[in-house]
């Protein structure tokens, strides 16, 4: 935790800006602001009519589900890729959406259902290696886009929206915002209070995809393969 | 590698890249997608003029107090539990980097796609040190295991076809199966996830730092980057200078303009910010972080007529239209920066002795200036080069200038152009799904206006949302 050779360096910058060095800095009103216009005014089922749309061009499947039928949607999920190692997010929105319940009567059915434990430590990593499937909630989620972001810690490490080929996040309804724009001011806002940001925020926009070969689109490289978002009506 | 990818002549590498008909068909058809993508993305949000002007705005204001901004930084990763090295030279952050690797006995580096990287040569100071180094990047991948150099920032290895590739993987890393691209993938998929388990530390490049919050931020599409800063114990971030927004409202826009003018896309999938190291509490991430902060012959832009190259973002928009680069392909550069912006910024980074030819790559057409996010004058930099080496004692011989003038001429005639464009129309792009495009906004309404594009047939938010408004005062008042 140290800082090597700030000041020469710094020093060198401001002489070839010709003064001397500068101590703090006003960000300038900008002329112009395009990124506030993008589906302003536009309410949560309309946000939810663009996300929709976008999912059909990020090659990911978009499920709208009630609180009630979640568990029945996480059944459907799994079952239609033959999936049984399921490892998922933890915290409070774990029972906020009663999924402690439904994970405990999908492990009576002979699903093997890990919630990130930091007790367990790294071994929290290998299992997601094996899952099949990681389950997280948005914290923000962008209509534009159709990403989902995720605010990383100690109940949602990063390897459970990366290493399993499904990736599967559940979207309250009451996350959509229009863009990054507000995602960001959120972040911004929090920063100016002191609140500090995560070690690790994730913008997620559908499967992993590479165009490396011959322009080719191909579908699910290094993270997940496949991409489900469940939007779960919370309003 | 360093900034200078060989040794060979550039009127050689020409004609090499000339010679290799693969290549010049899969740099216009890439060319064409990358170009339909970019316009249609740009379309579809709207404003596009008023978006690059913001992002000049953003850049302008950023580099004019570089060295606060990089101070907050600084401060903010320190904070945050990481150590910052400030470099002056490519030796100097090697050199720190390898104490790094040495420290941790680190045996295996796996990285993800770094320019940064590639110009200060951090591998081979890190195979001197005794370790391997994975690129984990499908593209550098498939360069690494081939020992070829890259050929556009975006997709670097624009130049090779699925056979040259599965050849490659045969012969390297005994692979069995076809040339088929998801096959191939999938067979990568594979390999490197052992790479990213065991390896001792991850290298990764920065699109954008954010000064406000010490945070790192990664534009990626396959997932590689968040391997490399999730599994690794120790991750050290390589970051040009000039990779740095104030606070992470001018970061989204920035990164909207990023992976709009790259690849057409509204995101890439993978958008990852990070900050310092893993809290307590968490289990993945690194436990020690690193941010090493080159200068490497940037300062000496700053402060010059030429500041404004250090406001490019990487996007390869400039490249992607260049009838230049159509032709002769990224390698004939002789740079790890091809195409307009490798022309603007190689003699100002590298010095023009090596380079003295590079800014009579290019027709002067400005469909470059046209295309860049933030409104760099690419071709009037050209043309400040061109004047500066005619002043400096005419370092150019008389037929290289020839060659390559007339070259660029050619390559320019709208028979030329339209010839490319008209192939560029035909192929699909491989990251937006539908629709073709109608007349380009700003940026390439001079070049589109020539063709017909199929109207798109979508409503505009805007309408949609007001029909939709209207449908329902009519209900209400049912
Ligand atoms: S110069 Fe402009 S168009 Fe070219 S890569 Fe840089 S930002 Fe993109």
């Amino acid at each position: 935790m140290t800082v090597y050779n700030r000041e020469r360096f710094l020093d060198q910058l401001a002489g070839q800006l010709g003064r001397d060095r500068r101590t703090s800095a006003e960000r300038p009103a900008y002329s112009v602001q395009p990124q506030e216009r993008v589906f302003q005014g536009a309410d949560q089922d309309q946000l939810l009519e663009k996300l929709k749309e976008q999912c059909k061009i990020i090659h990911t499947n978009c499920l709208v589900t009630t609180a009630d039928e979640l568990g029945e949607t996480l059944r459907h999920v799994w079952d239609e890729d033959h999936i049984q190692n399921i490892v998922s997010a933890g915290g409070p929105r774990l029972e906020a959406y009663g999924l402690s319940d439904i994970y405990e009567t999908m492990r009576q059915d002979g699903y093997h259902v890990h919630v990130w434990d930091e007790q367990e430590g790294r071994k929290n990593v290998t299992t997601a290696e094996k899952a099949g499937a990681g389950i997280v909630f948005s914290d923000v989620t962008l209509a534009e886009s159709g990403t989902v972001t995720l605010f990383n810690d100690r109940w949602n490490g990063r390897s459970i929206s990366l290493l399993p080929e499904t990736f599967v996040a559940v979207i309250p309804k009451s996350t959509l915002v229009p863009r990054m724009t507000q995602a960001a001011r959120i972040i911004h806002e929090q920063e100016k209070k002191g609140v500090p940001v995560s070690s690790c925020v994730s913008f997620i926009t559908g499967p992993s995809n590479s165009a490396d070969i011959e322009m080719n689109l191909i579908v699910g490289v290094h993270g997940p393969v496949k991409a489900t978002y469940i939007v779960v009506d919370d309003m | 590698m360093s900034i200078k990818i060989g040794t060979k002549t550039y009127a050689d590498r020409i004609q090499e890249g000339i010679d290799n008909t693969f290549m010049r068909h899969a740099v216009s058809s890439a060319q064409g997608r990358f170009r339909t993508g970019r316009l249609k993305a740009a379309e579809e949000l709207g404003d596009w003029e008023d978006w690059r002007t913001l992002g000049e705005e953003i850049r302008t204001h950023t580099m004019e107090n570089l060295d606060y901004y990089l101070y907050q930084l600084s401060e903010q990763v320190e904070k945050r539990g990481g150590t910052v090295f400030f470099a002056e030279t490519a030796e100097e952050a090697n050199t720190y980097v390898q104490k790094v690797a040495e420290e941790k006995q680190a045996r295996k580096v796996v990285k993800s796609k770094s320019m940064v990287t590639e110009e200060i040569g951090l591998n081979e100071a890190l195979e001197k040190s005794g370790c391997e180094v994975v690129e984990s990047d499908l593209g550098e991948w498939i360069l690494q295991l081939d020992e070829d150099p890259p050929s556009h920032i975006v997709t670097p290895a624009l130049h090779k076809n699925k056979s040259q590739i599965r050849e490659t993987f045969v012969k390297k890393k005994g692979y069995t199966k076809t040339d088929d691209p998801e096959e191939l993938a999938a067979f990568a998929r594979e390999q490197l996830r052992q790479d990213f388990l065991e390896a001792d530390i991850g290298v990764t490049g920065c699109n954008f730092a954010v000064a406000e919050s010490g945070t790192v931020t990664l534009v990626t599409n396959e997932g590689n980057a968040r391997m490399v800063s999730t599994l690794p114990d120790t991750q050290i971030a390589v970051m040009g200078m000039e990779r740095i927004v104030p606070t992470w409202e001018e970061l989204e826009v920035l990164v909207s303009l990023l992976t709009r003018a790259a690849v057409g896309q509204k995101l890439t999938s993978y958008i990852t910010s990070l900050t310092g190291t893993r809290l307590e509490n968490e289990v993945d991430g690194p436990e020690d972080f690193h941010l090493v902060i080159v200068d490497n012959g940037r300062s000496k832009i700053l402060g010059t007529e030429f500041q404004s190259a250090l406001h490019c973002i990487r996007c390869a928009a400039c490249i992607n239209v260049c009838p230049v680069y159509r032709h002769v392909g990224g390698h004939s550069y002789n740079s790890i920066y091809p195409g307009p912006i490798g022309a603007v910024l190689t003699p100002l980074l590298d010095g023009y002795e090596d380079h003295k030819e590079l800014p009579y790559a290019s027709s002067l057409c400005a469909a470059c200036t046209e295309a860049c996010p933030v409104k760099i004058p690419l071709h009037e930099h050209l043309i400040r080069h061109r004047e500066i080496i005619v002043e400096k004692e005419q370092k150019t011989t008389k037929a290289e200038r020839l060659a390559m003038t007339g070259f660029a001429q050619w390559a320019s005639t709208p028979a030329a152009y339209k010839l490319s464009t008209k192939m560029a129309g035909t192929v699909l792009k491989p990251w937006t799904k539908d629709g073709s495009i109608k007349n380009g906004p700003g940026p390439m309404k001079a070049w589109t206006a020539a063709r017909d594009f199929p109207a798109p047939a979508k409503k505009s938010f805007r309408t949609w949302f007001d029909e939709r408004e209207k449908r329902r005062e009519k209900d209400d008042r049912l």
